[in-house]
C-alpha cells in the first residue's frame, strides 16, 4: 500500500514537475503570466488520445509529434498575440495585467475548440496497462513509464538550460532582461524562444498525462493552477526549484487522497500554497526578492 | 442646476426600473434580472479591481457561496436570517483570501483566486458527500421573480452609490495614490494592506448577496451548478469593457455585453465559449481602457485641433 501511493505519488509530481517547468520558462524568462497553459496540455492529451483511437499511434511516437507542435503553437502565439502586448506596455505591471486577461480569452477559445471536436466526456485510452513488480508493489507500466519520461524531459532541459551557450543566454535573460543585450544576446529572440519552449514542455506533459490519467475538455484549468502553484513554490525561473516542488506536490496530493479522502486533494495543494505564501513568497528555493 | 437636472433624471431612471416588472412579460422580466445581476456584479468588482488594478477571478466564488448558502438553510431560517449568514460567510472568505495575498505582489492573488472558485466548490461536494449524505439541494422559497428583480435593483443601486460615495472619500483618495504608485502611497503614511482589504471584502460580499438573491431562480442547485466559471469570465469582462475605473464604466459595459451573451447562447451554444475567448481578447486588444475613455480620448482629439487636451 505505502510503496504502491509512494510511486503514485512520484508519477504524479513527475508530471507536474514537467510542466510546471514549462511554465517557470515562459513566466520567468518571458515574463507572461500564461493562463491558458493548462489548455495547451490537454490539447496535447487529446492529440494523443484522437492518433491512439483512430490511428492506433503508439504515444510514444505522438509525444514525438505533440512537442515541435507545442512549440510552433506557442511560438506563434507569442508572435501574433503576445508580442503586441509586450511591445505596449510600458511596465512590468502593465504587461502582468495585460497578458493575464489576453490569455484568460486564450483559455476559452481553446477550450471551446476542444469541446466543439471532442465533448465534454471524460477521456482515456489504454497503454501499456498491465502491472510491473516494484519492491513488492504492483505498478502500472504505463505510470512507470510516465515517470522516466518526466524525468528524463526534465533532466534534459536542465542540462540543455545549464551546459549549451544558448541556455546560458536564456537564463541571462531571466535574471537580468535590460542587461542582457548589452553582452549580445537578443532579448526578444530569447523570450520567444522560452516560451516556445514552455509550450513544448506543456504538450510533452499532456502526452505524458494522457497515458495514464483519464481528462476532459475542462481539466486544464486545474493543471495550470498546479502548476503555478509549483512554480511559486520552487520560486520563479528555478528549473531544480519546479521539479522539487512538483514532486513534493504529486506526493502530498496523492498520500492526501489515498490516507485521508480523495475529495480534499485541492484543499490540500491549498493549504501548501498559502503556507507558502505566508512563510516564503519568493519560493522554496528562491532568495528574497524586491 | 445642471446637478439637479442629473439627480432628477437618475430618480426618474431609478423610478422607471423598479416599474419595469408591471409591462413585461415572463421572459422580459428574466432578461432585466440577469442584467440587474451582472450590473451589480461588474460594479462590485470594479470597485476592488478598478482602483487597485488587482485582477479578481473569484467571482463566482462568492456568487456560489451565497447561492449554496441560501441552499442549504432555506427550510430551517427564515430569508433575512440567511442574507446574514451568507454575508458573514462570503466575509470570512474574503478575510482569508486578502490577509493571505493582498501584501503580496499583485500575481499571487491572480493565481490564488483563479482557483477559489473550484476548491470551493470541491469542498462543499466533499463536505456534502460525506457528512450531509446528498449531492444537490432544492430551494423553495415563497419568493416571486418580481421581489428578487427588486432586491437585486436595490442591491445594484447600492452598489452605484458606494462607489460614488467611496470614490469622494478618503479611502477613495487613498486608493488612487494605491493605484498610482504603492511606493509613495506608504510613504504619505497609507496603511496599503488594510485599505485593499476592505474594499476586496465589500466586493466580496455584495457579490456573495448576489448570489443569494439569485438562488430562489433556480429551485434545484448543486455544486457543478452554482460554481460555473464563465460568471467570473463575464463579470470581467463587462467590467472591462465599460472601463473599471469609471463609476458608470462597468454599467455601460454590462448592459450591451450580457444582451450579446444572451443572444450568443441562444443562437450558438456549441461555439459560445470560442466566441466569447475571441471578444474577451478583442477587448484587451482594441479598448484597454474601456469604451468610456475611448469616447472620451477620440472626442477631445476631434475637439481641440492642436491635440494638446488629449492626454494618454
Amino acid at each position: 500500500m505505502f510503496v504502491t501511493t509512494l510511486i503514485a505519488g512520484l508519477v504524479l509530481g513527475g508530471t507536474y514537475a514537467l510542466v510546471a517547468m514549462g511554465l517557470t520558462l515562459q513566466y520567468g524568462i518571458s515574463r507572461i503570466m500564461n493562463l491558458a497553459y493548462g489548455e495547451t496540455i490537454i490539447a496535447a492529451s487529446f492529440l494523443a488520445y484522437a492518433l491512439s483511437a483512430s490511428f492506433n499511434i503508439n504515444p510514444l511516437v505522438s509525444l514525438v509529434l505533440a512537442a515541435p507542435l507545442g512549440f510552433i503553437f506557442s511560438y506563434l502565439i507569442y508572435g501574433l498575440m503576445l508580442r503586441p502586448l509586450v511591445a505596449r506596455s510600458k511596465t512590468a505591471v502593465a504587461l502582468e495585467i495585460d497578458s493575464i486577461l489576453a490569455t484568460f480569452g486564450l483559455l476559452f477559445v481553446i477550450q471551446g475548440v476542444m469541446l466543439v471536436m471532442f465533448g465534454g466526456n471524460y477521456i482515456s485510452y489504454t497503454y501499456m496497462n498491465f502491472g510491473v513488480d516494484i519492491l513488492g508493489a504492483s505498478v502500472a507500466a504505463n505510470r512507470l513509464l510516465a515517470l522516466v519520461l518526466a524525468l528524463a524531459i526534465g533532466g534534459g532541459l536542465y542540462l540543455l538550460l545549464t551546459y549549451t551557450l544558448w541556455g546560458t543566454a536564456l537564463r541571462a535573460v531571466a535574471v537580468a532582461p535590460g542587461v542582457a543585450p548589452l553582452v549580445g544576446i537578443d532579448a526578444n529572440r530569447a523570450v520567444r524562444l522560452a516560451f516556445a519552449l514552455g509550450g513544448a514542455l506543456a504538450a510533452c506533459g499532456g502526452v505524458v498525462i494522457s497515458m495514464y490519467q483519464t481528462f476532459t475538455a475542462t481539466t486544464g484549468v486545474v493543471f495550470t493552477m498546479k502548476a503555478l502553484i509549483v512554480v511559486i513554490m520552487g520560486g520563479v525561473g528555478n528549473l531544480l526549484g519546479a521539479l522539487s516542488a512538483g514532486l513534493i506536490l504529486g506526493l502530498v496530493e496523492t498520500f492526501v487522497a489515498t490516507y485521508v479522502s480523495p475529495g480534499l486533494t485541492l484543499a490540500a495543494v491549498y493549504l501548501i500554497f498559502l503556507g507558502i505564501l505566508l512563510w516564503r513568497p519568493s519560493g522554496l528555493f528562491g532568495r528574497a526578492r524586491r | 442646476m445642471k446637478r439637479v437636472a442629473a439627480a432628477a433624471g437618475l430618480i426618474a431612471l431609478v423610478a422607471a426600473l423598479a416599474a419595469a416588472p408591471a409591462f413585461l412579460d415572463a421572459y422580459g422580466l428574466g432578461l432585466m434580472m440577469g442584467l440587474a445581476g451582472y450590473v451589480t456584479l461588474a460594479t462590485a468588482w470594479a470597485l476592488f479591481s478598478g482602483p487597485t488594478g488587482y485582477i479578481s477571478l473569484a467571482t463566482v466564488a462568492f456568487v456560489g457561496v451565497g447561492a449554496y448558502c441560501v441552499a442549504a438553510l432555506n427550510e430551517v431560517l427564515p430569508y433575512p436570517l440567511v442574507l446574514l449568514i451568507a454575508a458573514g460567510i462570503g466575509l470570512a472568505v474574503a478575510l482569508v483570501v486578502g490577509l493571505s495575498t493582498l501584501r503580496l505582489s499583485g500575481v499571487y492573488f491572480v493565481i490564488f483566486t483563479f482557483g477559489l472558485a473550484e476548491l470551493v466548490r470541491q469542498l462543499v461536494t466533499f463536505y456534502e458527500i460525506n457528512v450531509t449524505g446528498t449531492l444537490g439541494r432544492y430551494i423553495f422559497l415563497d419568493i416571486t421573480p418580481q421581489q428578487i428583480y427588486w432586491q437585486l435593483l436595490a442591491l445594484g443601486i447600492v452598489t452605484m452609490l458606494l462607489r460614488w460615495w467611496i470614490g469622494r472619500s478618503r479611502i477613495g483618495l487613498a486608493l488612487k495614490v494605491i493605484g498610482d504608485d504603492e511606493v509613495v502611497a506608504s510613504h504619505v503614511g497609507i496603511d496599503i494592506a488594510r485599505t485593499k482589504l476592505a474594499l476586496f471584502a465589500i466586493s466580496a460580499v455584495i457579490m456573495t448577496l448576489v448570489g443569494v438573491i439569485q438562488a430562489p431562480r433556480w429551485t434545484y442547485v448543486e455544486p457543478a451548478i452554482v460554481f460555473n466559471p464563465t460568471v467570473s469570465f463575464l463579470t470581467l469582462i463587462m467590467a472591462l469593457l465599460g472601463g473599471a475605473t469609471r463609476l458608470w464604466g462597468p454599467l455601460l459595459g454590462a448592459v450591451p455585453l450580457f444582451l450579446l451573451f444572451e443572444w450568443l447562447s441562444a443562437n450558438f451554444p456549441n461555439h459560445y465559449s470560442i466566441l466569447l475567448g475571441l471578444l474577451f481578447i478583442l477587448i484587451v486588444f482594441a479598448l484597454p481602457k474601456g469604451v468610456l475613455s475611448f469616447i472620451e480620448q477620440t472626442w477631445g482629439k476631434a475637439r481641440d485641433t492642436d491635440g494638446s487636451g488629449a492626454r494618454s
